[in-house]
């Protein structure tokens, strides 16, 4: 069963259109990480959830129970639904304690040690939030979230203001904190690391749009678009003809999967023309030429440590600069000549609905 | 979808699309505008009844050229002279290398809550001989300089000193540093600054009575005990003159400071050669603003005869009054300025900003003008309330209600909407909200607010003068009446409790101010 339900849902600041019928389906028990670029509407998507903004049109359903339908709604208080913005907000005159136990009856104050506990914080409940590290301000503003038994729990780029080692070892607290306690999560990020690390699902955001939803693997293997592609991971295009399930291309010739494989020629009496996406990864770089490889030289190489992505073209061809992860301890100068072979299958689209 | 069971919908469903409460806020905040605005409409009305006549009679005469002349070479003179006080002491106190700065920083600011008509009793007392236009800005020089060092000092403060050090290292030096990157960052403090130094100088009565120094206001008085309706038309000018000086901040181009919060400390400036006269200077301006006053009074006190002494009874009394009527002023100008504020926290709207600017024009409404509007309003339509209490309450309301809203939204910038979002997702409503977070971090502000404008009342002298109930006395007019007698030994002990009664208040300000000053930075 969804814990909750997006349908068509519509959201405009003034004439400015935010969100436009939105279709999203939360899982019950599982991360769901919705990724988008700054100014997507992700942070609009999660206010709405909570009960903050109202919908313009089509209906939320949380816990399946309808909270918004375009006209009426009800009001966050009454949602049951747990909301940790960015960088915590704790409310800076109560302890941890008194944040933490903000939601909860007198009676039920006693749970505060509990959940303290559960983040790892239990000393430090009669500490202000301005004694605390942003790592540990986090873990309150979780904490604080969970103390209601939220149906759902909302975190708003939870991580972004955190230094890199932190953020991981928090990203991973959290993810163990949430599968604990079996707490169906939306979480909203730009880091495509974060949600490809943490998610069950992850919901790409475009423009308002949701334009692909789906397991994390499936999303980076497997987009369904060119856009979705784009969002997630770095990748090649290249233009191709079809020919049955191989595809021509400046590569040689490629395996292909996806719609643009069944663009055989004859469909359009054109020859089927297509766009065929390829991960970095799946470019492996020789140093000497094998049998199928493509000749290249190698642009620039930008080095990340455990392996290092080059930019590469090929030789006596105007096809676009090509990327390829290769392994940290391969150096490469620029300038000097390569062999590309392609593993596995590329991924087609028809041409024009690619571009 | 129509064809399958629709999901169960949940009880609590509103209606909604703007909700009732923000509404009714706008609603709330509009009648408070309106109300604090009606001196402005209540100044027309006297004018029109007084009529065209008596308006040009009053008006349009040489005795008005030269009252027109005297109030703005002060203005001017006093502006010039508080900017540069201003400046240097605030360049003083937050970039150069000053022993004891937050010793420095306290002193500095004194002279606000010492009254300008106190000041100028000390100066006429002992050298009654001082030239009116002399003695009227030295006077208001030392009791304005203050209105432009805080907005400085605070932007100084707030302003990154990497961009300082940016021109050092491309080559720029010191005194070009100063001239071409300090001072255009704090310009638009010091104009502020001075904007409040011109309405305080054109409202000032007390101080230029004293020293002789005829301008409208204390023609408005002079008139005021004769002909009331020709002091109705004297308001006309000062009113304009107060509008035009707040319409032409508002047209000079506004630069807010780039907010980026320095996390560096300043390295300051070592004063080297010049820290004994830097020292000394910031020592004479402390003396001749607060000490000079102070010192006069204890002077006067300690010459007196024990029979000119007032009776402790008398003046125990004028202290209650003036506490009474002080904290009630103080307390109603900071519950309206409240919803006033509150209206900030939404989104910028078009009935928002109306609202908020229209608020700050009764900054150019001097206290003679509000007194007097209040008294037309009383004696015409609601002459149960002439000569009460309420009244002065009331224009104290009005006076001080900027000052209130100053304070007010500067810590309504500590509640931002997210933290009430959160309060209201953990299954608060809004009235628990609003009582648990909202509330709580708005307390300091609201007592800043409180402690501002009490310590203003307390030592407000002029609509005091004119609405104070008969046979009653504050501390200001019993004050006033013994030092207008030259009974200078008789007066001094009101002054000094007037000094007492706002130094609890000013420290507490003090201390506020200086927090906000460093969270905010």
């Amino acid at each position: 069963m969804s814990a909750i339900e997006l349908h068509e849902a519509s959201k405009a600041f003034g004439s400015t259109p935010v969100l436009e019928r939105v279709d999203l389906d939360v899982p019950e028990r599982s991360i769901t990480a919705v990724l988008g670029a700054s100014g997507s509407g992700k942070t609009t998507l999660l206010r709405l959830i909570a009960g903050f903004e109202a919908l313009d049109g089509g209906t939320l359903t949380v816990g399946g129970r309808v909270v918004d339908d375009g006209a009426r709604s009800v009001p966050a208080q009454h949602r049951g639904v747990g909301y940790v913005p960015q960088e915590g907000a704790l409310f800076p005159h109560l302890t941890v304690r008194g944040n933490v136990g903000f939601g909860l009856s007198r009676g039920e104050r006693g749970r505060v040690s509990d959940l303290l506990d559960l983040v790892g914080l239990g000393e430090l409940a009669r500490r202000y939030p301005h004694q605390l590290s942003g790592g540990q301000q986090q873990r309150v503003a979780l904490a604080r979230a969970l103390a209601i038994g939220p149906a759902v729990v909302l975190l708003d780029e939870p991580f972004s203001a955190l230094d890199a080692s932190l953020r991981s070892e928090l990203r991973r607290d959290v993810a163990r904190i949430l599968s604990e306690t079996a707490t169906t999560t939306v979480l909203v990020t730009h880091d495509q690391g974060e949600a490809l690390a943490m998610a069950d699902q992850i919901a790409l955001l475009n423009d308002g749009t949701v334009i692909a939803a789906g397991a994390p693997r499936r999303l980076y293997q497997d987009p369904p678009g060119l856009a979705a592609a784009a969002s997630i991971g770095e990748f090649n295009l290249l233009a191709a003809q079809v020919d049955g399930a191989t595809a021509r291309t400046a590569l040689g010739e490629i395996s292909i999967v996806g719609p643009g494989a069944s663009a055989g020629p004859g469909d359009d009496g054109l020859g089927g023309s297509c766009q065929v996406m390829l991960r970095p990864e799946q470019l492996e770089l020789r140093l000497v030429a094998g049998s199928a490889d493509t000749a290249a030289e190698v642009l620039e190489v930008q080095y990340l440590g455990h392996d290092a992505l080059a930019r590469l073209r090929v030789r006596g061809d105007g096809t676009p600069v090509l990327l390829a992860r290769i392994p940290g301890e391969l150096s490469l100068e620029p300038g000097q000549s390569v062999w590309i072979a392609v593993t596995g299958a590329g991924r087609a689209w028809p041409a024009t609905a690619a571009s | 979808m129509a064809t399958l069971s629709p999901p169960r919908t949940a009880a609590w469903m509103t209606r909604r699309r703007r909700p009732a409460r923000e509404i009714g806020l706008l609603v709330v905040a509009g009648i408070i505008a309106l109300a604090l605005l009606s001196p402005l409409a209540l100044v027309a009305l006297d004018a029109h009844s007084a009529g065209w006549g008596e308006i040009h009679r009053t008006l349009f005469r040489a005795r008005s050229v030269m009252l027109l002349r005297h109030t703005v070479v002060l203005a001017a003179i006093v502006a010039v002279a508080a900017a540069l006080l201003g400046t240097g002491t605030a360049w003083l106190t937050e970039r150069a290398a000053l022993p004891a700065r937050r010793l420095w920083t306290v002193l500095l600011v004194l002279p606000v809550a010492v009254p300008d008509f106190v000041v100028s009793y000390a100066w006429h007392s002992f050298a009654p001989r001082i030239p009116s236009l002399l003695g009227a800005s030295i006077v208001m020089t030392l009791g304005t300089y203050p209105l432009v060092y805080l907005p400085v000092a605070a932007a100084l403060r707030r302003a990154d000193p990497s961009m300082e050090e940016a021109a050092h290292s491309l080559g720029v030096g010191r005194w070009a540093t100063l001239r071409r990157v300090t001072l255009p960052l704090v310009r638009t403090a010091i104009i502020g600054g001075c904007v409040l130094v011109v309405l305080t100088v054109i409202s000032e009565f007390g101080a230029f009575e004293i020293l002789g120094y005829q301008t409208f206001t204390t023609e408005i008085f002079t008139e005021f005990q004769f002909d009331a309706r020709a002091a109705g038309s004297l308001a006309i000018p000062l009113v304009l003159l107060g509008l035009a000086v707040l319409l032409a901040e508002g047209l000079l181009p506004g630069r807010t400071v780039a907010g980026s919060a320095p996390r560096r400390a300043v390295r300051p400036v070592r004063l080297r050669r010049m820290t004994v006269p830097a020292m000394a200077g910031l020592g004479a301006l402390v003396v001749l603003a607060v000490g000079v006053p102070v010192g006069t009074i204890v002077y006067w006190m300690a010459a007196a005869q024990q029979t000119t002494l007032p009776a402790a009874a008398t003046l125990t009394s004028a202290t209650l009054t003036t506490l009474s009527y002080s904290a009630a002023g103080a307390a109603a100008a900071v519950v309206l300025a409240l919803p006033v504020a509150l209206i900030s926290l939404r989104r910028s709207t078009v009935p928002r900003t109306v609202l908020e600017r229209s608020t700050y024009l009764t900054k150019a409404l001097p206290g003679v003008v509000i007194a007097l509007s209040l008294v037309f309003f009383a004696t015409r339509y609601a002459f149960g309330l002439y000569e009460t209490s309420t009244l002065l309450v009331v224009a104290y309301v009005i006076l001080n209600f900027p000052l209130a809203l100053v304070c007010v939204k500067a810590s309504v910038a500590h509640v931002p909407p997210r933290l009430t979002d959160v309060g209201r997702s953990l299954g608060r409503g809004p009235v628990a909200v609003f009582v648990r977070v909202t509330l709580p971090l708005l307390a300091p502000g609201l007592l800043a607010g409180f402690c501002l404008v009490f310590l203003t009342a307390v030592t407000e002298l002029t609509a005091t003068l004119v609405l104070a109930p008969i046979g009653v006395q504050t501390l200001a007019t019993q004050f006033w009446a013994f030092q207008q007698n030259i009974a200078y030994s008789a007066a001094a002990p009101y002054a000094l409790v007037m000094l007492a009664l706002a130094v609890i208040p000013g420290t507490l300000l003090g201390l506020w101010f200086d927090r906000e000053r460093s969270t905010r930075a």
